[in-house]
């Protein structure tokens, strides 16, 4: 318990200030210097600049065919960049084959071959590197353990259950202990719960063995959860690169904002436009608009203003001497999910937005029901505006 | 719907298959029969089996078959493992389309073209025909279908699994030998079978392309029968019948296993 506590507080301590991005003396591990990729006519990689630092754990996250996994391609050496510099530790990757680059992947298929064991399927990256039987035979028993495998050595891949298949696959991965891990969608064919226990499975390994690691996912929830840094990616372009409570708290794009969880956008004009501070009046609601924000641009210009469900109010009377982020509407339709209920409000101009709030206390006739007159509100600070 | 067996189904199964297989039997029952004539039954002896071991010519002939069948079947194997490989793993390159058209042309050339087309490219180039010239036309001929089984199982190949042996260090030389040849090997097997046993029974190719010193049993059989049939005839094929059989069935075991490993495999990777 005690040893458990200990690894608590240094965990702790290190996420808590482990931020290299921001610290300018550092170099980064893996840089990426206006990489461009084209399969023909269509351009898959669109100059994307982005520097990974070490120890770091990032994610790389879009719909499919966004370009995220042709980026992770290019840096296992699958793909050779078509315009652009790709480097790893300084070295410049230009050239170099795949079986000659100090990175891993994890597949998403997990790729076992089927015709080896558990054991030679972990120890095949190891016998390319002709390292003695015995110091194969050590490192394969520590993955085995690594990944609670020590019973199954001796199985074939297809006797062993999904979850099993998956962790496999990351010893195989990680035996060559390489600088950088490259994990493609490495959860995506496991379930609800066992892919969230392996989330933290996974980012306690990196912590442990100070590697780099690189996911790719098209699940949101798993890279906010996962990454220390998130990369937003959309028809090959980086949108946004961020830890994850920036890209969720201050998307910088429409795009971000609508792809990283629910989001209600109002659109205005902004009437004036503070230092810190952007009043903004909507065809949407009567009432003046302000968010403690600022932003470069001018009284007149188009603005829009982005709120989560879970910052929005609801209310069946209108609250007392509040002029300001007032949204008039009426039940449209409830969604109870037993800890939150996300209520669909119906503005008078027709447009639709959700608020979603917590369940606090025992009640199965909730206040709030179909067809009610209600009243939504916001605080300056729960908003973004969106330029 | 009626389930089960009508008058008429019996009759079209006992149709069909009689009219296969009735020569075939008659053929194999006449190679076991004590008399020289060979419709006339005289009871039954092996006797002509032991006399096919005399018969020199028979006994060349058949060595030749083996070892043309043998080595031709070989190299068709690489050939057409290696040109499966290229149409499958190298998407587009120029004259694509036209590769794998003339790979498959040969499986719907009739023979005598090949023979014959095969023949006049010997005569031009001066090549003196024999054992070689049967060879070479027969792993001609036979590559394709080796080409057409390695094919339809590279197409079901995970290219994750190669891109993982390369991702832990493996040359792309090693990956083949390591990963993919033991992966695909019950196709190129049955590959090797099925063109093993074309070149066995081949007639036609071969008498078009051979020359003095090298005719294979076939041809060996169908010169002698038109001299009139004998028992040791009868059992020659029936020894051929016998290995061609049993090569055909294990390559369509080997097939069916492979396939069923590969769908359960698949099975458990979706789950």
């Amino acid at each position: 318990m005690a040893a458990d506590k200990a690894r608590k507080e240094t965990i702790g301590a290190v996420r808590r200030s482990f931020a290299p991005w921001t610290d300018p003396t550092k170099t980064p591990l893996i840089r990426f210097e206006n990489v461009v990729k084209r399969f023909g006519d269509f351009t898959a990689v669109d100059h994307v600049s982005l520097d990974i630092y070490e120890r770091e754990f990032f994610a790389l996250l879009g719909p499919s065919g966004c370009g995220k996994t042709t980026l992770m391609r290019m840096l296992a050496g699958f793909e050779e960049p078509s315009e652009g510099r790709l480097t790893l530790a300084g070295e410049d990757l230009a050239g170099v084959p795949p079986y000659r680059r100090p990175v891993n992947m994890m597949f998403q298929s997990y790729a076992l071959f089927p015709h080896m064991n558990v054991q030679d399927n972990i120890a095949f990256g190891l016998k390319q590197d002709k390292m003695s039987k015995g110091e194969i035979d050590a490192r394969v028993e520590e993955m085995l353990k690594l990944v609670k495998l020590e019973k199954f050595a001796k199985r074939k891949p297809h006797q062993l259950s999904g979850g099993q298949r998956q962790r496999v696959a990351l010893a195989r991965s990680l035996a060559k202990r390489p600088k950088v891990l490259l994990l493609d969608e490495p959860l995506g064919a496991l379930d609800k719960k066992l892919r969230e226990e392996t989330q933290f499975e996974l980012m306690d390994l990196q912590m442990d063995l100070g590697m780099t690691f690189l996911i790719v996912t098209h699940d949101q929830e798993e890279a906010m959860t996962v990454a220390d840094r998130i990369a937003v990616m959309n028809q090959g372009v980086l949108v946004q690169v961020a830890p994850p409570s920036v890209i969720y708290e201050q998307p910088a794009t429409r795009y971000v904002a609508d792809f990283i969880g629910e989001v209600n956008l109002i659109e205005g004009t902004i009437t004036t436009a503070g230092h810190d501070e952007t009043h903004i009046s909507s065809p949407v609601t009567r009432f003046p608009l302000v968010v403690a924000q600022g932003v470069d641009c001018k009284a007149g210009d188009k603005a829009c203003i982005a709120i989560r469900p879970e910052k929005l109010r609801i209310a069946l009377e209108p609250p007392a001497d509040q002029t300001e982020n007032l949204f008039e509407g009426e039940i449209w339709d409830i969604g109870y999910l037993g800890d939150l209920s996300i209520y669909h409000v119906e503005l008078a101009c027709g447009q639709r937005i959700k608020v979603s709030q917590p369940n606090l206390s025992r009640m199965v006739a909730r206040p709030i029901s179909w067809d009610d007159k209600v009243w939504v509100t916001f605080a300056p600070h729960a908003g973004v505006v969106l330029t | 719907m009626k389930k089960g067996l009508t008058w008429f189904n019996i009759t079209s199964i006992v149709l069909g298959f009689a009219f296969l297989y009735i020569p075939i039997l008659l053929l194999v029952i006449y190679s076991f029969n004590d008399s020289r004539l060979v419709t006339v039954w005289g009871g039954f002896s092996t006797r002509w089996y032991w006399s096919l071991l005399q018969n020199e010519q028979l006994m060349d002939a058949a060595w030749v078959t083996v070892r043309i069948a043998f080595f031709s079947s070989l190299v068709a194997t690489v050939l057409g493992t290696m040109a499966a490989l290229t149409l499958t793993r190298y998407g587009r390159f120029p004259g694509r389309t036209l590769f794998s058209g003339m790979i498959y042309a040969p499986l719907v050339m009739p023979e005598v073209i090949t023979g014959l087309s095969l023949l006049l490219l010997f005569v031009a180039v001066n090549f003196d025909r024999g054992f070689w010239t049967v060879l070479l036309a027969h792993i001609t001929f036979t590559m394709c279908f080796v080409a057409v089984v390695v094919q339809s199982r590279l197409v079901t190949f995970d290219r994750a699994l190669e891109e993982a042996a390369l991702d832990l260090g493996c040359p792309p030389f090693k990956t083949f030998f390591k990963i993919t040849l033991p992966l695909i090997l019950p196709a190129v097997v049955s590959g090797f079978m099925l063109a093993f046993t074309l070149s066995l029974d081949d007639l036609v190719i071969a008498s078009f392309t051979t020359g003095p010193g090298a005719t294979t049993l076939p041809m060996r059989i169908y010169s002698q029968v038109r001299l009139g049939v004998t028992p040791e005839i009868n059992a020659v094929c029936s020894i051929l019948i016998a290995i061609v059989t049993v090569v055909v069935i294990i390559a369509s075991v080997m097939t069916k296993r492979a396939e069923n490993i590969r769908q359960a495999e698949e099975r458990a990777a979706m789950q």
